[in-house]
């Protein structure tokens, strides 16, 4: 069954008690919060995501996001994320419970899915080839990858890249995008009728909103995708969009000190993302306006693969 | 409901065969959270039973091995990096504990998490070694001159060495008990059975007793019982091994309890890995042993904190009295590290002034 498919009432009453199971991607969650906005998130956010009875089976993470308790409570509510009984952040002001639910859950799988070499970037698919958008925070590529998401790409993730370590393949990971800041405006002035929930100001990350996943993204998110691309993107003012080829050695380089398990995959992760490399071709990507980089996008996918 | 999963996992992995998908889920936590995912793991495919893993679970084990192989590979580099940082210490330098098992290539190095590097050398040539690992780029963590002067005065170890690029941590020791322990055994004693490791020359391990020995006395004067059930894991690895190579070998280790002042700790360690884990063992150890064991009264009251602090540190095993017990074994294991009159005030400065400092510095 679908989240939206559970009435507010019983989502509220199942996240404060044993917890609803939810799936995304290639993971089972168990949650339990009796933080209203994170109810309010859920069912905002997740309504194309699959619910289960969390009695009935297996979860891969359990984690809880509640209210501090403690004469604190009365002066400055905080919300505290536990996996599994374990706290790995410091709490943060209530109303940023969702966000940090959100960064949690990031946590949760760049800390254990070791089955997978995990590189933080955004990836994007169209006709089965993946484009991964690696780049440091503030260069934009949520943004970017929104854009593409909402313009006929696939949203596989817009901040975890999974390379399966045995097929090379990209397995999505679609759950609500990320934005920060000016992104916001930026993504609402480009597709007026999509749906961001509501900012959580003062985060450690400036102003977070997050966009729901589209619908499509969500149906075929256990449909991997082959890498076809490596695209660093950076936003400049007044230029145009332009793609400029890249060194693929000094591509493998950054990609190796980006991924969050490189080092712990041992020689398996060299060899899964020196062939990630010899696969994809690797370009630089400097845009100003959406519509123009979107367009660059589609030019690229439009032609022949080299390699296949 | 599941609470002694894990332990029925370790003692008989057949029975997974019939586990429902809820005692999984909760399998899956005990064993993470006592640091034992990978060391199932490794069991379960030496018993050719790695098939009893549901499909959809056994990314939990292959990644849980992924990162002990890691930590594996980080421990023998770690271990060639001190073997050429102190060449030229007369020794022995002696590895304890989980970079001893790697050493020496014991059954229970794979697939187990290592916390830090624990190295034992003669009181004498304690400054000597210290040096010759700052210059090899392990540095005193910072401390507060409280704890600084309690380590140096009272401890068997002189405070953790971190690397300055690496972040690992040597605990560099003169001895395996405080200077304040009621029974201390004399570390020339351990040196003189140390072996000599043919494959890293300059390192050593203790003999197959000693390790038992002083993984026991670890376990049952130590407070921090986080990883206990790691730990008692590793006694039973240790004892069952000792035992395959050694007809010899249960006389010896009792012989040897009793000349190191430390046969309460192997009667503790018998009895709860027997306990916990099925470790087979000969009831004539057990009765050598009697004179070191406890009165009728102090055994009750160990089995029970033990039975309770040594399950793994999860809310599935936690009963009511579990917090009570924890704090008992972390109170009786500082009351036989020093006496009364340098307890309390340390107990009193842990629990007011520390946390105090803490948060100034946060």
């Amino acid at each position: 069954m679908k989240l939206l498919q559970l009435p507010a009432a019983d989502l509220r009453q199942q996240l404060a008690g044993s917890g609803i199971w939810l799936r995304t991607g290639p993971f089972s969650i168990r949650l339990r919060s009796r933080i209203a906005d994170v109810a309010t998130g859920l069912a905002d956010l997740y309504g194309q995501f699959e619910v289960r009875n969390p009695r009935e089976v297996f979860a891969d993470f359990h984690v809880s996001i509640e209210p501090q308790t403690g004469v604190r409570r009365w002066v400055r509510p905080q919300a505290q994320f536990s996996f599994d009984g374990f706290q790995p952040f410091k709490p943060l002001p209530r109303d940023q419970a969702f966000p940090m639910l959100e960064w949690g859950l990031n946590w949760c799988v760049s800390t254990h899915a070791h089955q997978y070499l995990i590189i933080h970037a955004a990836v994007v698919e169209k006709d089965g080839r993946a484009a991964i958008l690696p780049a440091p925070p503030g260069s934009g590529k949520s943004t970017l990858a929104a854009a593409l998401s909402l313009s006929g790409w696939r949203l596989l993730s817009d901040e975890l890249t999974l390379i399966d370590r045995k097929t090379g393949l990209v397995h999505p990971l679609p759950r609500p995008v990320s934005l920060k800041n000016q992104s916001i405006d930026v993504i609402r002035q480009f597709a007026p009728d999509v749906f961001i929930n509501k900012p959580a100001h003062d985060t450690v990350k400036g102003t977070v909103a997050h966009l729901r996943p589209p619908r499509e993204s969500v149906r075929r998110q256990h449909e991997p995708a082959r890498p076809g691309w490596v695209i660093f993107p950076k936003w400049e003012p007044g230029i145009a969009a332009q793609l400029t080829p890249r060194s693929k050695a000094q591509t493998l380089i950054f990609l190796a000190q980006n991924a969050f398990n490189y080092s712990h995959l041992g020689t398996s992760g060299f060899q899964v993302a020196a062939s990630l490399i010899d696969g994809v071709e690797c370009h630089d990507f400097r845009y100003s306006a959406l519509p123009d980089a979107i367009a660059a996008f589609d030019a690229l996918a439009s032609h022949a693969p080299l390699s296949a | 409901m599941f609470r002694n999963v894990l332990l029925q996992a370790l003692k008989t992995p057949a029975s997974l065969s019939m586990l429902s998908m809820e005692g999984w889920d909760v399998l899956v936590r005990q064993a993470r959270a006592a640091g034992l995912l990978s060391r199932l793991s490794h069991q379960l495919q030496g018993m050719g039973l790695a098939n009893v893993v549901p499909p959809q679970i056994r990314w939990h084990f292959e990644a849980a091995d992924t990162l002990a192989l890691k930590q594996l590979t980080a421990v023998r580099r770690e271990l060639l990096a001190i073997q050429e940082a102190l060449a030229d210490l007369p020794g022995p330098v002696v590895v304890l504990k989980g970079a001893a098992y790697v050493a020496a290539r014991l059954p229970n190095a794979e697939g187990r998490l290592f916390n830090d590097i624990d190295l034992l050398v003669p009181r004498a040539q304690l400054s000597q070694a210290e040096s010759a690992l700052m210059l090899a780029g392990w540095h005193p963590a910072p401390l507060s001159d409280y704890d600084r002067r309690y380590y140096r005065r009272w401890m068997h170890e002189i405070p953790p060495l971190q690397h300055a690029i690496r972040e690992t941590v040597i605990d560099l020791h003169h001895a395996i008990l405080p200077e304040t322990a009621r029974y201390r055994p004399d570390p020339s004693q351990l040196f003189a059975r140390a072996v000599a490791l043919s494959d890293w020359p300059g390192l050593a391990v203790l003999s197959p007793e000693d390790r038992i020995l002083h993984s026991a006395t670890h376990l049952f004067h130590d407070g921090e019982l986080a990883h206990g059930l790691r730990d008692l894991s590793d006694l039973d690895l240790l004892i069952r091994d000792a035992a395959a190579r050694d007809a010899n070998f249960w006389m010896q280790l009792a012989k040897r309890a009793d000349t190191l002042q430390l046969g309460r700790s192997l009667y503790y360690a018998l009895r709860y890995t027997r306990h916990f884990l099925d470790t087979p063992m000969p009831d004539t150890v057990l009765e050598m042993l009697r004179p070191a064991a406890p009165a009728r009264l102090t055994r009750a009251l160990m089995d029970a904190v033990f039975s309770r602090a040594l399950l793994p540190d999860h809310a599935s095993c936690d009963g009511s009295c579990t917090p009570v017990a924890r704090l008992a074994a972390y109170v009786r294991a500082h009351w036989l590290r020093m006496p009364a009159h340098l307890l309390i005030p340390h107990l009193l400065h842990k629990a007011l002034i520390s946390p105090h400092l803490e948060s100034r510095h946060t």
